[in-house]
């Protein structure tokens, strides 16, 4: 039984579809209209309006709570100055990720977590004996996320008190929107250009209605899950229970990715002292990780002639799957799987999010992922490639000298 | 002396039943004897008061062992078993804590108690499936003694710890601690509140005599998880027509595999012949020849009064004596004029399908065993409650409804007067204790029936009424149940076997030791 989002009266009205899915016990619309083709295309040609409230959010405050944030999350949160965002997983002792998140600045001593699942008792927990708070907000906000390359102009017109113009990628400022206060961060799930809006829910109505009329000029759409999901698998963003599961809850060691594994290596700070799973990161990397996320793209030639043989074209097109499929090597035998596979609208191509033995992961490698054709079970070959899949300049330039600002 | 029959079952419960079937299907030509009119023994369904069916004792099911149910094929022998999905925890000042299979509802209704042990539910759920799956290689092993030097017992011993370590040290840690700690100690490593709390480790009170706060009363809750319903662990269901329903699937399999079922046929004796069984005598004087003979009652019966004393070695004649078969549990059917409904939550919906637990927190629960430890029944008890009419509309007449209620603590031994003396009084107990919770229920009853420990006894012949026939406590299970030296299903007489609960892996609607002596019997 999901429940509403502070957004549901709006949302509600325009889904025409009717096709609701439950995204952390909220109801959260899969397509607007029948067809996600507009949604999508909104997202990567225009603008659209995705509600992301069921985020979960955790606000930490106190002398400690950089500290809290340095022994749980995998990142090195001391040098984020405030008004910073940082992309981070968080692990437990053996290593492996129990979820990813973002971390805001909000004040030297008061930052912001968003995650995907309940958390809270476990940074209660890590933070025992610290002068730290940690409290729940995740009812307190609505949030909206407002993507596409017209993202900025729109938001521009309605948003007082920021200079957008010099809003950073994984920068966050405070302004108003007709008199009510707005938290802006230059985030979300895209990989392209945007913003995610955090309000109190009691403006989450008026909040819409602004940005769609605002925005409609500009071609903004109301966009659900399944344009989402094929934009963040262009854009390479894991999702959790698809592209790996939390250690908290995967009954086999299988399911479960460390952040070297997950691509995200990047985001761990083994020098800056001690943090849960540490020591098991730390040995990872002197070993090598066993897994690699990589990218995959299967050849559309192969999948053309495939299909030929059922005289069909390719049918590929349409909705992204998250049913894991099986990667093999050149000889058949299995490597991998790929979690999370989409036609890419936008770059003309078959693409699939994959986990793989590491020997297999550099770019250019060969492999083949299980395809079922008319019935029958096919492997199709792909190669190996870089992460994201796309990665507009605009995703994090700014306008007044489109210089790239550092990665969140 | 009559017709000769290779093994002869002592006893219609359900595990005679499954052992009946088990050396049928193994062809050998089997008659089981049970004392009462039906089978079932503690499994049965009875109409009491016309046009409504109580499960008398025994009322819901999770435990019976998938082997069983394939092996038997039971799903042709009519046995459906119906979802029990939630658990309902009414508190006195008109709350509630609601849980179900909705994992985000489930998870809000918990954090209205406390955001903390929302989060701790679903690690909870995880480290229980865990101990599940720990538990259940145990349950499907005979139990190897581990004084034996033979090789066959050392290598089975060797394979079972291989199981448990290759969980993991830290689900072979809980383990440990589950064998050793009270229930509400283990629940609450994770939670705080205490409607939460006080419900789960009520678990590990049912049918035992120990509190929440004793120690080993941690296991009985695991016992209680470690059911499976089509491949999910700690599901609960409710066959359909009431756990008679169950026996009937498990009497229709057996007589399928060639066995006979033969009621109002009490045994008086085991017929034992220079160390050898060899048949039994009924009450009425009729023999009946066996080269087997099987007893599925509690190791009381089986050791004390089927055979003479005098026939089994002193050791294990005071072990049997010294056997903890304490009852403790009562049971209160009640047939209702319309639906009850809960203060807390008024009206039909369907938090009345499934459990109500009247466990508010687990000083209730403990207060409840102080005045069962002294010999009293609980003033206010912990009653576990099932509307089975309001998941199966065959137990009662349209808008008509049966309640079956659960009750710990009544303990076999009073401390002053009988039970004879004391029924109304319990029942009374029971029914002032739920009218908190449902303030429509007195003026809704047509028919009450009170089976205190007595009355459980008289009809079962479950010595005490312990339903487990015997306690699950640590020092009488695996290879110490019933005793230490007999827990592979012999006696020391050739030819005399057990197969009840009183055997491994104890008690519940399991099948588990009915189907494990089989096998043992006939050799595989």
């Amino acid at each position: 039984m999901p429940l509403p989002t502070p957004f549901h009266g709006r949302t509600a009205a325009l889904c025409e579809s009717h096709e609701w899915r439950d995204w952390a016990g909220y109801l959260a619309a899969a397509t607007y209209e029948p067809s996600h083709e507009r949604e999508y295309y909104a997202i990567r040609n225009a603008a659209a309006l995705i509600d992301v409230s069921p985020l979960f959010k955790y606000d930490i405050s106190g002398s400690d709570a950089e500290r809290l944030l340095n022994r749980t999350l995998t990142r090195d949160v001391s040098g984020c100055r405030v008004g910073q965002v940082l992309y981070s997983a968080w692990c437990d002792e053996r290593g492996k990720m129990v979820d990813d998140g973002t971390i805001w600045r909000l004040e030297q001593e008061h930052f912001r977590l968003t995650a995907a699942e309940p958390n809270l008792r476990w940074l209660q927990d890590c933070g025992r004996d610290l002068e730290v708070t940690v409290t729940d907000t995740s009812d307190e906000l609505a949030a909206l996320a407002l993507q596409g390359p017209r993202a900025r102009r729109i938001l521009a017109e309605v948003l007082t008190d920021v200079d957008l113009d010099r809003l950073g990628y994984y920068r966050l400022d405070h302004g108003h929107i007709r008199g009510f206060p707005v938290t802006v961060t230059r985030t979300g799930f895209t990989g392209d250009l945007g913003y995610e809006l955090w309000l109190a829910p009691g403006h989450a109505g008026q909040l819409w209605d602004i940005l769609l009329s605002a925005g409609s000029p500009h071609g903004l759409l109301p966009a659900g899950m399944v344009a989402l999901d094929i934009a963040r698998i262009e854009a390479g963003l894991l999702l959790i229970d698809v592209d790996y599961v939390s250690a908290r809850h995967a009954l086999t060691e299988a399911k479960m990715s460390s952040p070297y594994e997950a691509g995200l290596g990047w985001t761990v700070a083994l020098d800056k002292g001690p943090f849960v799973g540490r020591q098991a990161l730390a040995d990872e990397q002197a070993r090598g990780p066993t897994w690699r996320l990589v990218g995959l793209e299967i050849d559309w030639p192969a999948l053309e002639a495939l299909y030929a043989r059922y005289d069909l074209p390719p049918q590929v097109a349409g909705r992204p799957s998250r049913q894991a499929e099986p990667v093999y090597d050149e000889n058949a035998v299995q490597v991998g799987q790929a979690t999370s596979r989409t036609f890419s609208p936008i770059l003309k191509k078959y693409i699939a999010l994959a986990t793989v033995k590491s020997f297999y992961a550099e770019p250019g490698q060969r492999l083949s992922v299980e395809l079922t054709v008319e019935f029958s079970r096919h492997r199709a070959p792909a190669t190996v490639v870089r992460l994201p899949f796309f990665d507009p300049p605009r995703k994090r330039s700014l306008p007044a000298d489109a210089t790239e600002v550092s990665e969140g | 002396m009559g017709q000769r029959y290779e093994a002869v079952v002592i006893g219609g419960g359900h595990n005679g039943l499954v052992n009946a079937a088990y050396l049928a299907r193994g062809g050998k030509r089997v008659l089981v004897l049970e004392q009462r009119h039906l089978v079932g023994g503690a499994t049965v369904t009875e109409e009491i008061y016309p046009g409504f069916n109580y499960s008398v004792f025994s009322y819901v099911v999770s435990l019976l062992r998938p082997e069983v149910v394939r092996d038997l094929r039971l799903p042709e022998h009519g046995l459906v078993i119906l979802p029990l999905e939630s658990t309902l925890t009414p508190l006195p000042d008109g709350d509630y804590l609601y849980r179900d299979g909705d994992h985000h509802r489930t998870r809000r209704a918990i954090a209205r108690f406390s955001p903390r042990d929302a989060d701790a539910y679903s690690d909870y759920g995880r480290t229980m499936y865990f101990m599940a799956k720990a538990v259940k290689e145990i349950l499907g092993t005979v139990p190897p003694d581990p004084t034996s030097l033979w090789p066959g017992e050392m290598g089975d011993l060797t394979r079972l710890a291989r199981h448990i370590l290759g969980l993991g040290s830290e689900h072979a840690y809980t383990l440990a601690k589950m064998m050793t700690m009270s229930a509400a100690d283990f629940v609450a490593q994770w939670f705080e509140s205490e409607p939460l709390r006080a419900t789960l480790s009520a678990s590990g009170i049912i049918g035992t005599f120990l509190g929440p706060r004793s120690p080993g009363s941690a296991y009985v809750l695991l016992h209680h998880y470690m059911g499976e319903i089509d491949g999910q662990f700690r599901a609960w269901g409710f066959a359909k027509g009431g756990t008679g329903g169950i026996a009937e699937a498990i009497a229709s399999a057996a007589r399928a595999f060639g066995a006979e079922i033969r009621t109002e046929a009490k045994v008086a004796e085991v017929i034992v012949k220079n160390g050898r069984a060899r048949g039994v005598v009924l009450e009425d004087g009729e023999e009946i020849a066996a080269e087997v003979v099987v007893s599925s009652l509690d190791p009381t019966h089986t050791f004390l009064n089927l055979v003479e004393p005098a026939q089994l070695p002193v050791e294990l004649v005071e072990a049997v004596q010294r056997f903890n078969i304490r009852g403790s549990s009562a049971k209160v059917n009640l047939s209702l004029d319309g639906v009850p409904e809960l203060a807390c939550l008024p009206g039909v919906g369907r938090h009345l399908a499934g459990a109500i637990s009247i466990s508010p927190d687990t000083d209730y629960l403990e207060r409840a065993y102080d005045d069962a430890k002294y010999g009293d029944f609980s003033r206010r008890p912990y009653v576990d409650v099932v509307i089975p009419s309001m998941i199966d509309p065959d137990m009662a007449p349209p808008g008509k409804h049966v309640m079956s209620c659960f009750v710990q603590y009544a303990p076999y031994e009073l401390r002053q007067g009988s039970w004879d003396e004391k029924r109304t009084a319990l029942g009374d107990a029971v029914v002032d204790t739920l009218s908190e919770y449902f303030p429509n229920l007195r003026d809704l009853i047509l028919h009450r029936q009170v089976m205190t420990p007595l009355d459980i006894e008289r009809v079962t012949g479950l010595t005490q009424g312990n339903i487990f026939q015997g306690e699950l406590s640590l020092s009488q299970l695996f290879f110490l149940r019933p005793a230490a030296g007999y827990a592979q299903f012999r006696t020391p007489i050739d030819g005399y076997w057990q197969c009840g609960s009183g055997t491994h892996p104890g008690g519940g609607i399991t099948g588990a030791p009915g189907r494990l002596a089989a096998l043992e019997i006939l050799g595989q």
